[in-house]
């Protein structure tokens, strides 16, 4: 088909064997790739066993998808999913960088994993040449470390095995740090330092798999498309129009630290517990000029380059670099544990992605801690004797290292906000969930819903396949812009949507058409893949297992905090309104076509010819 | 292929800024475009390295004063183009033998991976498409100006020379670990 290279890459880690798979062109024309696509396959695979499947075993199947976009649209992504070990269902993550498209160049739709290494390994692509790598000198290192010596490994096998064509750039890579290593369910999968497909927890099942790192060089062009003409014109729209955003493209997310906190009160402050702040030391200016130094930095295609490089070059934190931190790290890492100086906000970053860890996840479960000895709940005794006083960056480090490592209270923190809670709570006898600010097993995105001024709306996390990923958020009505949908569409196509502000709508369903000369619309995409691949997801996540299940009577809500008034700030006494939130869930269901009990119905299934997720779905209804 | 709309009378010189490079790679896509009509960034020109993360910059032909690669061809494959002075290539004669990158003091050239035959910089006849589009970007890390007579040949450095150059002024002392 138009727009793919035609076969995916199957490697059976515990056979050390290699397959090239083609899939039906009737798959690829309803789901498309990343999210959708390894949906589809995931669950006609797994779905008859999912209960019983661990994301951390063998059993599980971890995908490394682009999509038809993967290249051609401004600014290059990958998706990373399988079977979630912060979920229990399906997470679709995605991550910037340039892996995506290496992999389509080297003639890959995509990589998917299975089994489970005897020992550490990495895959090596090159092209057709397919390797599987012993990784025993890089398992162990940190995130830059892993980076550094993977490009020196590779690079050499480049210019050894294929002389005398000049000097091998770089391979892209995927990789994960010592927290995946050991199975963290907050830990990520790394690009360039940085980027990291973050919600979901697939640097875990990695680390599950003994896969250390996905390397790949492709030497090809990027798959053929239906009308290059007119996506070389569209192309140009795209950045034409991120051009025109001039101070976007200057401060990127980095701008949110601030105005998420002053502006539009919805930012975690010490755990969710204020959503305002109006602390000038954590302006945009003062990381643009105390540690950005690099002012614009854009991965393939990119025209916006909304990060940035920052660096700490002296003092206590000296050698700390990351990038902004975007707004989510700013958030995370900054207000939420008290810290609102740019030089703690990008030393505590820097480490949190040199473990390997996500910053949303590992922000949250500090915080959380924090929140429990602020009450008295957890004590010095408990944390291995540091005292969590919010503020104290020095103790945050202590604590990411000790759940990245596993080690004393690190090993019970490790397995997220939501676990913590459940397991605290069973040790001091005591309902810690009101604590916990996640959905499904997530910790929620830095944008809280009690003020209304965030994008951010009543049900989006409580009804969202993905639970509390802000970027995969919903709302009634489903086919209104806040649904997830269009979220499905832009992990599956693969795009960026922060180089696309200013595209409208239908925009992307004529690139997607140049791209494979079909003719695909918003309303075909609303009736078919999108909503095919959101019924999935929900199948999956309420099969669960093995070790959580979810109730949607109890958990398609937000968490109880969302419910507390607002105590500062211009919202203040502002909270989500339960009897509200209420009515628009069953709605959600209706128009979903879930049952009251928010299971999708027999008919919806039939009707999008899933009758094999129906069959399973049977065991929730019996 | 895309026509070149303008000629410039004057030889020119695409100017480098190397640390104002954001590793968009849209000189790649241009280039790969321009010349191949695909996106197909292993043939591109112009190259952009990324060895250390942050340390991204455009790889491509500075057209040294005394042009060693043309001298090195064993095939006088290489040749310099007057009006441009550009290094042409012709795919006739090239056997892909390598002769030329040995002799490049910053190892510019590469194969092409379908015709094996080497790949060097033709300024697009005057027009280089890598420079219009980071303009239009507003990075300005590649520019076109007049040529005149300066020292080009000192732009002509390996990727891993320029790397650490960028990396150690970008990061300090740490950048050694990183390289």
């Amino acid at each position: 088909m138009l727009g793919y290279a035609g076969k995916f890459l199957e490697v059976d880690l515990s056979k050390s064997t290699f397959k090239n798979t083609t899939l039906p062109d009737e798959w690829l024309k309803d789901y498309m790739g990343g999210r959708a696509l390894a949906a589809k396959i995931l669950s006609e695979r797994l779905i008859q066993k999912w209960e019983d499947v661990d994301p951390l075993g063998p059993e599980n199947i971890l995908f490394f998808m682009p999509g038809p976009f993967t290249g051609y649209f401004p600014g290059g992504r990958t998706c990373v999913t399988g079977k979630s070990p912060q979920s229990d269902g399906m997470v679709g993550s995605t991550v910037g960088g340039e892996f995506g498209v290496e992999l389509r160049c080297a003639g890959y739709d995509g990589v998917i994993v299975s089994g489970k290494a005897e020992k550490p390994v990495y895959l090596f692509i090159k092209d057709s040449d397919v390797e599987l790598r012993d990784a025993s000198g890089i398992w162990g290192k940190d995130g830059k470390q892993t980076d550094t010596l993977l490009n020196r490994e590779c690079r050499r096998l480049l210019a050894e095995r294929y002389p005398h064509v000049g000097v091998w750039k770089e391979p892209a890579k995927l990789y994960i740090g010592p927290a995946g290593e050991r199975k963290v369910r907050t830990s990520v999968v790394v690009a360039k330092w940085t980027h990291a497909a973050g919600y979901g927890g697939y640097g875990a099942v990695m680390g599950s798999k003994n896969l250390k790192a996905v390397a790949v060089k492709g030497t090809g062009p990027l798959p053929e498309v239906a009308d290059l003409e007119k996506i070389k014109q569209m192309i140009d729209v795209v950045c034409k129009g991120s051009y025109g955003n001039v101070l976007w493209r200057r401060w990127g997310t980095g701008g949110g630290g601030y105005s998420f906190g002053a502006e539009t009160s919805s930012e975690p402050v010490r755990n969710w517990q204020e959503e305002w702040h109006d602390q000038r030391s954590y302006g945009v200016d003062q990381f643009e000029s105390k540690v950005w130094v690099k002012p614009a930095w854009s991965d393939f295609g990119c025209p916006t380059n909304c990060l940035k490089i920052s660096c700490i070059r002296a003092g206590k934190y000296e050698g700390a670099i990351t990038d902004n931190p975007d707004y989510e790290l700013q958030a995370f890492l900054g207000p939420n544990l008290g810290l609102f100086t740019p030089e703690e906000n990008v030393y505590l970053s820097s480490l949190i992605e040199d473990l390997g860890m996500c910053g949303i996840q590992a922000g949250s479960v500090m915080g959380f801690a924090a929140e429990l000895f602020q009450r008295g709940i957890l004590t010095k005794a408990d944390l291995d004797g540091l005292e969590l006083k919010w503020g104290d960056v020095d103790v945050f480090a202590a604590l990411a290292k000790k759940i990245a490592y596993r080690e004393g209270i690190g090993d019970l923190l490790a397995e997220g906000t939501y676990r913590a809670a459940l397991k605290l709570g069973k040790i001091k006898g005591k309902n810690l969930l009101p604590y916990a600010i996640t959905s499904k097993g997530i910790s929620i995105g830095a944008h809280g819903i009690r003020s209304g001024r965030d994008f951010s709306r009543e049900i989006g996390y409580a009804c969202s396949v993905q639970g509390g990923d802000h970027s995969s958020m919903t709302d009634v009505p489903i086919d209104g812009w806040g649904s997830e949908i269009w979220q499905i569409f832009n992990d599956s196509a693969v795009m960026c949507i922060f180089t696309s502000f200013s595209i409208s709508p239908n925009f992307r369903y004529e690139f997607y058409n140049a791209v494979t000369g079909l003719s695909l619309s918003r309303r075909e995409w609303l009736n078919g893949g999108g909503m095919k691949t959101l019924q999935i997801q929900r199948a999956l996540l309420l099969l669960g297992g093995p070790d959580l299940k979810w109730n949607p009577k109890v958990d398609d809500d937000n968490p109880e905090r969302f419910y507390e008034p607002l105590p500062s700030g211009p919202c203040k006494g502002q909270a989500a309104d339960k009897a509200s939130v209420k009515q628009k869930v069953q709605l959600y269901y209706e128009q979903a076509g879930w049952d009251q009990n928010g299971i999708p119905t027999s008919e919806t299934l039939s009707r999008l010819k899933l009758e094999y997720v129906n069959e399973s779905l049977s065991r929730l209804r019996s | 292929m895309v026509e070149n709309t303008v000629k410039n009378t004057n030889p020119i010189w695409i100017s480098r800024e190397l640390s104002r490079c954001s590793g968009c790679r849209k000189c790649e896509i241009a280039c790969s475009l321009h010349h191949e009509n695909k996106i197909w960034p292993e043939t591109s020109r112009v190259r952009v390295f990324m060895l250390v993360p942050g340390t991204e910059f455009p790889h491509l032909c500075t057209q040294c004063e005394d042009y060693p690669c043309v001298e090195a061809c064993p095939f006088k494959a290489l040749a310099v183009n007057k009006e441009t002075s550009a290094v042409s290539v012709n795919p006739e004669k090239c056997t892909g033998c390598g002769k030329c990158i040995e002799a490049c003091p910053g190892k510019v050239p590469h194969i092409h991976p379908k015709s094996k035959k080497i790949l060097i910089c033709d300024l697009c006849g005057g027009d280089p498409h890598c420079a219009k589009v980071c303009q239009e970007g507003g990075w300005s890390c590649l520019k076109v100006v007049d040529r005149g007579d300066h020292e080009f040949k000192l732009y002509a450095r390996t990727p891993e020379e320029t790397t650490r150059n960028l990396a150690i002024k970008l990061y300090g002392e740490k950048a050694e670990e990183l390289l």
